[in-house]
């Protein structure tokens, strides 16, 4: 497929680099919010609007942000960007907004977003920069959402809120499914994630196996540091 | 005095803040192979959130209150924050090289730790007043570093285990920190 174009843009977010999965950027959110599915698809839209009109932006303005200056002059698009959406869930989603709660100003930090900005929308026209941000934040709705099914599941035995498994009920003498609450606690989420990683581990091993390229553009080795790396390389300019 | 009592233990161990809350995991993850660079990393982020939740309660109380911005927190408080990140590393740097030795890697790190810019968010939503916010920052630092150091403790001895294949690296810290969350669940009795 064309590079650059926006279906190969769109594909290349969900798939090829999906953020949360392959490039393993953005762990915060990640863990925090995917007590359930709903949650998880709140955060990846949000962060989706957020990550495509910062990426507009930025690579509109691309030729006008002194280099040395760069990575201030993102922050400030993203964190306007995040401000605007954060009252736009205040007043329309006043439900989504409670439980996301502290979580949506944290998108300014959240790694995905700089990242692309720094890796992508400052070198790239508008429009391709667009799709990338688009098909970014899909492949990360589409990771948290699962990440939050899972937990949802078996922490609660809902899916989307509707209750899936019915419920043992001891009293009545009914058998039935005992949600394992953990799940949904603070340790089910390095867990379900601990497990997922593994899941993909395997996958890489056997490719590696019969002697295909694991192409792994493992750019931040399961943590922010590149991402602080590229940071500091902007503060440096200073 | 009671009250602050309760800020530190609460947020040091009951509300740790990468083990309940999930804010600094970057580093907690990346950073946590040696036991020295942990607490390097530790030092830094202690020095860095107190610091930072001080400059901000001021900011917040003394400007943004006064001239009705409050909707412009995060802006400011991000700002804030990359800006005493770069002004703490060239006073060190002058001042007190040695210091500077110690903690200057880190430091660039964590304009990026989404702890130092929830801790400041956290202090407007409860309401803390400066001295409560301050409070507050230094005890979620030192949370912090406590989480870092044992995760670095655990991940020195994990290298001598026999680990599946597929479970090594990434999958097996995560692993970990799921079993401290559920240690550190114990201290939800102290308050």
């Amino acid at each position: 497929m064309k590079a650059n174009t926006p279906s190969e843009r769109l594909l290349n977010g969900i798939i090829k680099e999906n953020p949360t999965f392959v490039l393993m950027l953005g762990m915060c959110p990640t863990l925090a919010v995917t007590t359930s599915a709903v949650n998880g698809i709140g955060m990846g839209l949000t962060t989706t609007a957020v990550l495509a009109a910062s990426n507009l932006l930025i690579s509109l303005l691309r030729k006008f942000i002194p280099d040395g200056v760069r990575m201030p002059a993102f922050i400030v698009v993203v964190a306007s960007f995040v401000t605007i959406v954060q009252m736009l869930l205040e007043g329309f989603l006043p439900a989504l907004y409670a439980s996301l709660g502290l979580y949506i100003p944290l998108i300014v930090v959240n790694c995905i977003i700089l990242g692309r900005a720094e890796a992508y929308a400052s070198k790239n026209p508008p429009l391709p920069s667009l799709f990338d941000g688009i098909g970014m934040g899909l492949g990360f709705t589409l990771s948290i959402t699962c990440i939050g099914a899972v937990r949802e599941l078996i922490g609660a035995g809902q899916l989307f809120g509707h209750q899936i498994l019915p419920l043992a009920d001891a009293a009545a003498g009914k058998m039935g499914y005992e949600p394992i609450t953990i799940f949904i606690l603070a340790p089910g989420a390095f867990f379900v994630l601990a497990l997922l990683a593994a899941i993909q581990n395997k996958f890489k091993l056997g490719a590696a196996k019969r002697g295909i390229d694991p192409s792994n553009p493992d750019k931040c080795g399961g943590a922010c540091a590149s991402c602080g790396n590229s940071m500091c390389k902007g503060g440096k300019h200073q | 005095m009671k009250e602050l009592m309760l800020i530190i233990v609460g947020s040091a161990l009951v509300n740790n803040v990468v083990l309940s809350q999930f804010l600094g995991l970057c580093p907690f993850l990346g950073v946590s192979k040696k036991t020295e660079t942990a607490a390097g990393m530790g030092g830094a982020v202690i020095f860095v959130i107190t610091l930072s939740s001080f400059v901000t309660g001021v900011i917040y109380q003394f400007i943004l209150v006064p001239a009705h911005m409050e909707y412009l927190q995060t802006i400011v408080f991000i700002l804030v924050i990359a800006a005493l990140v770069q002004f703490v590393e060239m006073f060190l740097k002058k001042a007190m090289p040695s210091l500077y030795q110690a903690l200057g890697v880190y430091l660039p790190l964590i304009t990026t730790n989404c702890a130092v810019l929830g801790v400041a968010l956290i202090n407007v939503q409860k309401e803390y007043n400066i001295l409560q916010g301050t409070v507050n920052g230094f005890a979620t630092a030192v949370g912090f570093t406590l989480s870092i150091i044992v995760m670095a403790g655990i991940r020195e001895k994990i290298e001598y285990n026999d680990i599946p294949e597929a479970f090594r690296g990434f999958p097996i810290v995560l692993i970990t920190a799921g079993l401290m969350a559920i240690a550190f669940f114990g201290f939800s009795g102290l308050i």
